[in-house]
């Protein structure tokens, strides 16, 4: 199996297409929608948006700090602005506006970090979004969403939109493939199930939840039932479903294009060691710079591959046959 | 949520039909006692928590009084109304002057000031939109109040509403980048609605602004930004109110208001280590004792 698991007969999308869309629609329908960014007019596909509503596009130019700042003043003015800019530049940058500025505020700042995780590759860890779940978990009030195809993109700038205060909003570059049922549910603190495998459960959000579909088949065809959980929501979790999980299989794998520190994995890690603890495999990036390569490349890399996955699996299973759990 | 104070608000809309009807010497007449009612009331609060900024609320109190004594479109009664006149106190740091005023113009009963940085009040040392009326923007780590007032004004455009926006900043706030790039946003966008005032008293935390780091010339980096840049003396209400009429030239106006730290006690004023010293006890009746002449 190679890095890219999705067969080339598969139709995959980059996620922006979906994003800007969505904006456009929501936009025709509600004037209070405006849209802020930093410059990225052109790699926030934002340029039919401001065809359409020349107004509504406010470029504060290559000012971060600024950027959030402004959406902030946009909601208090009673606009629901999206700031959309590259997400290591948004999050990184802008993280002492997002937390006072929006998230403290409770103001409804829909912050849009494009391109995220490994997405532009060669252009080095500067470039890299990998930092943005675990800084932004660890901000109150803030809802973190990851959306894993244009299904559940669309969904997620709906969602944003009518929510009552701050979001941050991971909007995937790296095609992905459709991963999502029609009319599925959006909800804060609602996973999706994907498959009920019973031996163990796979929890993924984003470009991984199509490499976690993958490898819970080549799992399944060696006799290892895989429970496939998008969560979605890094904050709020579905805690239910973690519960669940820990509860009915034997043990947890975590992934997410994203440091180790305090994403998805540390979330799940938190409850798990707290409530009913069991084996835990948490896959993403440990703390590290990436090499040069592109994204496809560094996410083999990295072990953020249906292959990195089955293996997890099958360590975390092999494990607990020793004992290792109890 | 603090609720407005009745009594308060039929205060604050007296004082302003004042101000606005009577000659000069009436306006300044009440203007003045306005600032000189806050600044005990400041001292009190900072008295009551052994804590606080005196300097920069002393040095910021007229600019504040003259806003919400005789310039900004607010309603107490109606903090969140649409057409509100936006009001942003960047250096938040300053909030018991804030609340003071807020106070003195019926947002919330005069009382609660003495529950200023109390557990559990909802005056916390900075500024909190969720809990105090009259804060739209919670302020405390500066550079964060220009870009959310530029926002303001951008919505105003935006929407074709006509309220305008005042942003009060520090002068040694001024070394923060943001507040930089916030300037060049107000003037691309031509946002005449919105109007910085610098309180510049010349000093920060730990020494004077042009001995830690340059601002001067601070007014022709304004102009050199796009900005109409009228100066005044920031403890002078009249000047103060002159300066802060819409803009004429179509830019965005700044205030560099020249003003005196600690202003109004004489053993404070323009003095370094008072940027956030508590007076004793003594010090507080001496004080109380100035500001009731």
């Amino acid at each position: 199996m190679t890095a890219d698991v999705v067969p080339e007969t598969t139709q995959t999308y980059d996620c922006r297409q979906a994003f800007a869309d969505e904006l456009i629609a929501l936009a025709t329908e509600d004037e209070r929608i405006v849209a802020v960014c930093n410059d990225s007019v052109g790699s926030s596909n934002l340029v039919r948006f401001r065809e359409l509503f020349p107004d509504r596009l406010i470029n504060v130019g290559i000012a971060e700090q600024d950027l959030v700042g402004v959406g902030a003043g946009l909601a208090i003015g009673g606009f629901v602005p999206f700031v959309s800019a590259a997400g290591p530049f948004l999050t990184g940058r802008a993280t002492e506006q997002i937390k006072t500025d929006a998230a403290y505020n409770g103001l409804p700042v829909v912050l849009c970090g494009q391109s995220p995780g490994l997405a532009y590759g060669e252009l080095g860890p500067t470039h890299h979004s990998i930092e943005d779940l675990s800084w932004m978990r660890a901000i109150a009030d803030l809802a973190v969403a990851v959306p894993a195809d244009p299904e559940q993109t669309r969904a997620a700038v709906r969602w944003a939109a009518a929510h009552d205060g701050p979001t941050y909003l991971r909007i995937p570059r790296f095609k992905v493939p459709s991963v999502t049922p029609r009319d599925a549910p959006f909800e804060p603190g609602r996973s999706l199930q994907l498959t009920s495998g019973g031996d163990v459960t796979v929890m993924a959000v984003g470009t991984m939840v199509s490499r976690a579909l993958a490898a819970a088949e080549t799992l399944c065809a060696e006799g290892v039932g895989v429970r496939v959980l998008n969560m979605t929501f890094v904050e709020p979790l579905d805690v239910e479903a973690v519960l669940r999980a820990a509860r009915e299989t034997r043990g947890i794998v975590t992934v997410e294009e994203a440091t180790t520190t305090g994403g998805l994995g540390a979330a799940v890690a938190g409850i798990v060691a707290q409530k009913h603890p069991v084996p835990m495999r948490i896959l993403g990036v440990h703390r590290e710079f990436a090499p040069t390569g592109s994204a496809a490349f560094l996410l083999e890399h990295f072990g953020l591959t249906a292959d990195g996955i089955v293996s997890a699996v099958r360590d975390l299973v092999a494990d607990d046959r020793h004992g290792g759990a109890q | 949520m603090l609720t407005t104070d009745p009594a308060g608000t039929v205060r604050f809309r007296e004082r302003r039909r004042r101000v606005a009807e009577e000659d000069l010497a009436g306006r300044l007449r009440e203007l003045g006692q306005l600032s000189t009612d806050v600044r005990r009331s400041v001292v009190r609060m900072i008295d009551g928590a052994q804590l606080g900024h005196i300097g920069g609320d002393l040095s910021v109190t007229d600019i504040l009084v003259t806003l919400f004594g005789g310039v900004l479109a607010v309603d107490p009664e109606k903090p969140r109304d649409p057409d509100r006149d936006r009001f942003i106190l960047s250096k938040g740091h300053c909030a018991a002057a804030l609340y003071a005023t807020l106070a003195h113009s019926g947002f919330f009963p005069l009382s609660e000031l003495s529950t200023f940085m109390a557990p559990l009040s909802p005056l916390n040392g900075h500024p909190n939109r969720r809990k105090v009326p009259g804060v739209e923007t919670n302020t405390g780590p500066l550079g964060h109040g220009f870009p959310v007032a530029v926002g303001c004004a951008l919505a105003a455009k935006v929407a074709g509403r006509p309220y305008r926006t005042f942003v009060v900043l520090g002068d040694g706030e001024l070394q923060e980048g943001s507040n930089w790039e916030a300037a060049m946003t107000a003037a691309h966008y031509d946002l005449a609605s919105l109007t910085a005032v610098v309180d510049r008293n010349r000093l920060q935390q730990g020494a004077r602004t042009e001995e830690t780091k340059r601002l001067e010339p601070l007014a022709d980096k304004w102009a050199s930004f796009g900005w109409e840049v009228r100066g005044v003396d920031g403890h002078d209400h009249g000047e103060l109110l002159s300066a802060l009429r819409p803009s004429t030239t179509g830019r965005p106006v700044a205030v560099v208001a020249d003003t005196v730290k600690g202003k109004g006690v004489s053993f404070i004023e323009d003095r370094v280590e008072w940027h956030h010293k508590v007076p004793n006890a003594a010090q507080v009746q001496a004080a109380l004792e100035e500001l009731s002449r």
